[in-house]
């Protein structure tokens, strides 16, 4: 078992014709994802082909993508400009999962497409400015590096890209359900809460553990939830102790403001919701290792 | 970006929200002539971002406009927090009532954005809300849905403003909700609103932050950004397309990905304890594709600062790869030549590592030396930085 996705979800590419697209469709196609089509609007009836392995036909919208592959998630590589309308395509066609991997989206534009989801009420959108999700073996959306580790039963959610890359490093010989990156911006499809009740929920994972970092009150908000219910252990991790007060170190939502986004705020709430909270991510690793027992 | 008062003032007037007459000046003398022009009494104002610039002393009633010279002489050039005035603003005088407060935001939590009013203006906010939480009235509001008159003028009464106002208030509300939207705002504040004894209201002081991802929708909001305020190394950086922030210690720190760099300010943070309190001296996102020349480039401005005792290069290797990371900080030294003096930690993990490490250990730099893992390599650092 897995969260958002496994070896039956049929991925589509919004953006595949760029460099980007065709880069990384290459990079999933290879770590198994079935790809069944790409959306490029007025690009309809192309034909991407991948090192003469896979032809894969590219339509003008989702619902046509949709109507001839039965896609049920999407992945968008297309740039800030013209996400927002790639977005709000594929929540028209009604498609149940969409990763958006593209930075620097402004963030009235995300706010205007995470409201539209919400009123439609069957899309759901990780991201943007994520590295997406990968269930190691199975399926990988978007650009998490598919040979870091393998299947086990810890489920990892966090804000940042390489530092979920880290920490699957650091746990690599125990392996991974599901990798989820909700991405760093200061609104996100998915939080760490919709990851937590999902892992919590999927019999296969054990543990969980959840990187955070300054910025926004997310990780109090986990830390109430995990509290009500989660019962599984979680081990925790929050980057930007030394960041000054002010300054964006990075992601657009990564910064401090007067108390509050702290991550000693963060590491406070976590614990006392009975979370174990590393100070680098190699003590994490050693944490979830005394919880597994391995 | 967030911007002067000045410029919040000047954005507001673009978008038909009451502002009085207003002028920047740089110097006593435009102080003088803007007062000339404006008439009158005229308040002298720091342009500073940060807040409790009354209590400094950085704002002051300016009789007439030699007066309003002698004033700006005295606040150009104070120091308020750490902020060193630059500008001043002369705003034209005003009889004021009474205060209120009125903002938009990004509400992060609830995904969504957010207006505040409240009839206890002229305050700190947060104190408000944490002390007198009631005065504050705060009402969501969907991106896609926008304010009606209807809805704005429900807000102004609930948030119990006087009846003789609350149409005019309401409104300036969707005057500024037009400018949030329009101008990709994350922030448009008013503090106070006033009411003048002539019964008009005005937006007397400001607070806007403009959205930097949505730069490409307007090309004018490149003029707002105040390159003054930048660190030289930060000047730099931003001028190379590299994601810089300069901080107060002695190792200089290279890494990829935002995360993975704030968490490499952490470790470095928490092995200087051992060294006498060696602290990080920078953030460097060098992100997903390090080229020779990214690597070049970031390394030359660390080594510029001349804070900077010893380097960390912290990578873990996803899309990008540690072979073409190695070859970057090889290119990157020779390209430095004898400007690279300080010693440089490496610590790589990730796709092609063993070629990456092959490809530094051949090379055999005399400035670099390498750890397998990112807590050794931190302490490395920050023990070369202590000596």
């Amino acid at each position: 078992m897995s969260i958002f996705i496994n070896k039956n979800s049929r991925v589509i590419v919004q953006g595949m014709t760029g460099s980007e697209g065709t880069k990384h469709t290459r990079r999933m196609l290879a770590a198994g994802t079935v790809i069944v089509g790409g959306v490029t609007p007025g690009k309809g009836g192309q034909v991407v082909d991948i090192d003469g392995h896979h032809q894969i036909r590219v339509f003008n919208t989702v619902a046509e993508a949709v109507a001839a592959t039965q896609a049920d998630t999407s992945v968008v590589f297309v740039p800030p400009k013209f996400a927002k309308m790639a977005v709000i395509d594929a929540i028209d066609a009604a498609l149940p999962l969409v990763v958006v991997i593209t930075e620097g989206i402004p963030v009235h534009d995300t706010a205007a497409f995470f409201a539209y989801a919400q009123s439609k009420g069957t899309t759901r959108i990780i991201g943007p400015n994520c590295p997406g999700v990968i269930t190691p073996g199975e399926c990988n959306v978007g650009i998490i590096p598919a040979d870091i580790t393998g299947t086990g039963p810890i489920g990892l959610v966090s804000k940042s890209g390489t530092l979920t890359y880290q920490m699957m490093f650091e746990l690599r010989d125990i392996g991974f359900t599901t990798a989820v990156g909700i991405g760093g911006d200061p609104i996100i499809g998915t939080t760490h809460i919709d990851c937590l009740r999902a892992f919590q929920d999927d019999p296969d994972t054990e543990a969980i553990v959840m990187i955070g970092e300054i910025g926004g009150d997310a990780e109090e908000r986990a830390a109430a939830f995990i509290r009500g219910y989660v019962t599984k252990p979680v081990v925790g991790y929050i980057a930007g102790f030394t960041a000054p007060e002010g300054k964006t170190m990075g992601h657009a939502g990564a910064i401090v403001s007067g108390s509050s986004g702290t991550a000693q705020g963060k590491k406070d709430a976590l614990e006392a919701a009975g979370v174990q909270v590393g100070q680098t991510p190699s003590e994490t690793a050693r944490l979830m290792r005394a919880i597994l027992k391995r | 970006m967030d911007l002067f008062e000045y410029q919040a003032r000047d954005l507001f007037e673009k978008h038909g929200v009451p502002v009085l007459a207003g002028a920047v000046a740089t110097t006593p003398q435009e102080a003088e002539v803007a007062a000339r022009a404006i008439g009158g009494k005229v308040v002298v104002k720091a342009q500073v971002k940060v807040g409790g610039r009354g209590k400094a002393g950085g704002v002051k009633l300016a009789e007439n406009p030699e007066d309003a010279r002698d004033k700006a002489a005295a606040i150009l050039g104070m120091d308020i927090k750490g902020h060193i005035v630059g500008k001043v603003m002369i705003a034209q005088a005003a009889p004021i009532e009474s205060e209120y407060y009125l903002a938009i935001l990004l509400d992060r939590s609830n995904r969504t954005f957010l207006v505040m009013a409240s009839v206890a203006g002229g305050m700190d906010i947060e104190q408000v809300a944490h002390e007198t939480p009631e005065r504050l009235t705060k009402v969501a509001v969907n991106s896609n849905d926008g304010i009606s008159q209807a809805a704005a003028l429900k807000i102004i009464q609930d948030a119990q403003f006087p009846v003789d106002i609350a149409e005019q208030v309401a409104s300036t509300l969707i005057l500024i909700w037009n400018l949030f939207t329009s101008e990709d705002a994350t922030l448009v504040e008013i503090n106070p609103l006033v009411k003048t004894s002539y019964g008009r209201i005005i937006a007397l002081d400001g607070k806007v932050t403009l959205d930097d991802n949505a730069g490409f929708r307007h090309p004018d909001h490149e003029a707002l950004i105040d390159h003054s305020a930048t660190n030289a190394l930060e000047a730099e950086a931003k001028e190379k397309g590299l994601n810089y922030v300069k901080l107060d210690g002695q190792v200089g720190v290279i890494g990829n990905g935002a995360g993975l760099v704030m968490s490499t300010l952490d470790v470095v943070a928490y092995a200087g304890e051992k060294f006498g309190g060696v602290k990080p001296a920078n953030f460097l996102d060098i992100g997903g594709g390090a080229s020779a020349q990214v690597m070049a480039d970031g390394l030359s401005i660390i080594l510029g600062d001349k804070d900077v005792k010893s380097v960390f290069v912290n990578v873990f290797g996803g899309i990008t790869s540690c072979d073409a990371v190695a070859t970057g900080i090889v290119q990157a030294l020779a390209i430095l030549g004898d400007k690279a003096t300080k010693p440089i930690v490496v610590r790589l993990d990730g796709n092609n590592v063993i070629e990456g490490r092959r490809i530094l250990n051949e090379a055999a730099h005399p400035l670099v030396q390498q750890l397998d893992t990112m807590d050794g390599a931190a302490a490395r650092a920050a023990e070369l930085a202590a000596k």
